[in-house]
């Protein structure tokens, strides 16, 4: 198995793309915790230890890093997944959604490597280090109208990212960050953004407009969380222990044009 | 159940280096591999080992292409990987001193021979016999991204890459082609090509630590750390990618290491 024995943190992982990392890297042998502002609707797989979290909280943080610490001494790896959309004409975004955003996408993935260093500086045991996989945007790339505040703070993430990178690096220290930029994914977060959509008159239906996501990118369809969640298996496994400070794009081609 | 189960992969520049890892790393996620080179024998050697297809061929040889296609065709009967690895700097110099001939012979090998292996690649993937399929993955290099300036036409081909990459990307999926190309860009990798200009240079100890020293990671890369990216890319797990532009460097292109 390809994380076998290590230990690892999915933000946002009761759904959408968390869940998929999460059960991806438990498949591949990795102790997984996930943390959620939500609490499981339903039964959680057995190999998933849920905590309830708020990504923005830095209390809630250093309850996390804390749990962590007593039952696993170390983190292996943090996924800081959890983020939310901020859709509207950037002169009608008022500034508490675009605060929002900010603070879930951009704050969360800030506390969480910074509450998390001390456990992640511990997972020496492995060539690569422990490893750090921010989940940023191809919109962190291209602009998309109405999405203003969803584009500056994915782009934030990625400069973040490489920050991090260069700093560990410098300094010797054994933690390594890249990001992932997927396209459109079949996720509830998106699926509830295009049913507003729907709501305000834009379509008739949700399927309507994946359908027109999907033409619209170069490979004819969305991806699904689980191709998301390979990417992130392999930036947190070892076979990816030279890949530091880089951007893997998932986006069927999206701006490769 | 290995990752590359029942993948045919074609690799150039496989008697050396990063080519000869991935072929070997390929062949142990059990893919069938064909590879090629100039240097028979490494090639030989290499195939009776690990159990691989060595053809002779030069990338620059525009017509063996032809006979490379014809024994995919014939002996494996479809192409899932092709890996567009040879390369040189061989000769390369600044803008002021390149002369034409080296510049023609370098984007020849380097971006030309690119070019051909992924028109090949691309032609039969096509006619994969559970339809067009496969994924073609460009050895580049960060200098794509932070050019040399003593090696321009090193730098200019691997830049080159990148468009190469993502206009064949565009055109397979605008043609309804489950072909996927993608470009990696390696960092310093600790080649024997690399190993050789240390072990040559008047302070070994010294060549090293500059090699070492490129990338905030204070390391070089491992062959087999590249050949682990060309896996990923190669395989099921990667099927959503297309046209995209892999850093693998060490953090090298990330940013500036400071004071």
């Amino acid at each position: 198995m390809r994380c076998a024995g290590t230990t690892a943190l999915v933000t946002g992982g009761l759904k959408g793309i968390g869940l998929a990392i999460a059960n991806r890297l438990a498949d591949e042998g990795s102790t997984v915790y996930i943390t959620d502002v939500d609490k499981p609707s339903e039964a959680l797989s057995l190999n998933l230890n849920y905590i309830n979290a708020d990504v923005t909280n830095e209390s809630d943080w250093k309850r996390v890093a804390q749990k962590i610490a007593d039952e696993r001494d170390s983190l292996d790896i943090l996924v800081n997944n959890a983020g939310v959309d901020c859709v509207g004409p950037v002169q009608e975004t008022s500034l508490i959604n675009w605060r929002r955003v900010m603070s879930i996408n951009v704050d969360g993935a800030f506390l969480g490597v910074k509450h998390c260093y001390n456990i992640l500086s511990k997972a020496r045991e492995r060539k690569g280090g422990a490893s750090i996989v921010n989940i940023s945007s191809m919109l962190s790339k291209v602009g998309y109208i109405d999405t203003s505040g969803y584009n500056a703070s994915k782009g934030a993430i990625s400069s973040f990212t490489k920050a991090i990178a260069i700093e560990f690096a410098s300094k010797n220290v054994s933690i390594r960050a890249n990001s992932v930029h997927p396209g459109f994914v079949h996720t509830p977060l998106l699926q509830q953004g295009m049913q507003n959509l729907v709501n305000d008159g834009v379509a008739d239906s949700v399927e309507v407009l994946f359908s027109t996501l999907a033409e619209m990118t170069p490979i004819g369809r969305m991806a699904e969380p689980n191709e998301i969640a390979n990417a992130v298996l392999f930036l947190a496994s070892d076979e990816s222990s030279y890949m530091v400070g880089s951007e893997l794009v998932i986006d069927g081609g999206w701006t490769a044009r | 159940m290995s990752r590359l189960e029942n993948k045919v992969a074609f690799i150039t520049g496989g008697t050396s280096g990063i080519g000869k890892a991935t072929v070997y790393r390929l062949i142990s996620e059990g893919a069938k591999v064909l590879f090629t080179g100039r240097n028979d024998a490494a090639g030989k050697a290499i195939a009776k080992e690990t159990g691989s297809h060595f053809i002779h061929h030069d990338v620059t040889d525009s017509k063996g292409y032809e006979k490379i296609s014809e024994i995919v065709k014939t002996q494996y009967e479809r192409l899932d990987i092709a890996f567009a690895n040879a390369g040189t700097e061989m000769g390369d110099t600044d803008i002021e001193n390149i002369n034409i001939e080296v510049w023609n012979k370098l984007v020849a090998i380097n971006l030309t021979g690119a070019m051909l292996t992924t028109q090949m690649a691309v032609r039969l993937m096509r006619k994969n016999p559970d339809g067009p399929n496969g994924s073609i993955i460009l050895n580049s290099s960060m200098n794509a991204h932070i050019p040399l300036g003593n090696f321009v036409t090193y730098s200019t081909t691997k830049g080159a890459h990148i468009a190469l990459a993502k206009s064949t990307a565009v055109h397979c999926a605008g043609q309804g082609l489950k072909v996927r190309c993608n470009v990696i860009h390696p960092g310093v990798v600790e080649t024997e090509m690399i190993k050789g200009v240390i072990a040559g240079a008047p302070d070994s100890d010294a060549a090293r630590a500059m090699f070492e020293g490129m990338a905030p990671m204070k390391r070089m890369a491992h062959v087999n750390e590249i050949a682990g990216l060309v896996v990923y890319l190669g395989s099921d797990e990667a099927a959503f990618i297309s046209g995209a532009s892999y850093n693998i460097d060490g953090a090298t292109t990330a940013g500036m290491m400071g004071v």
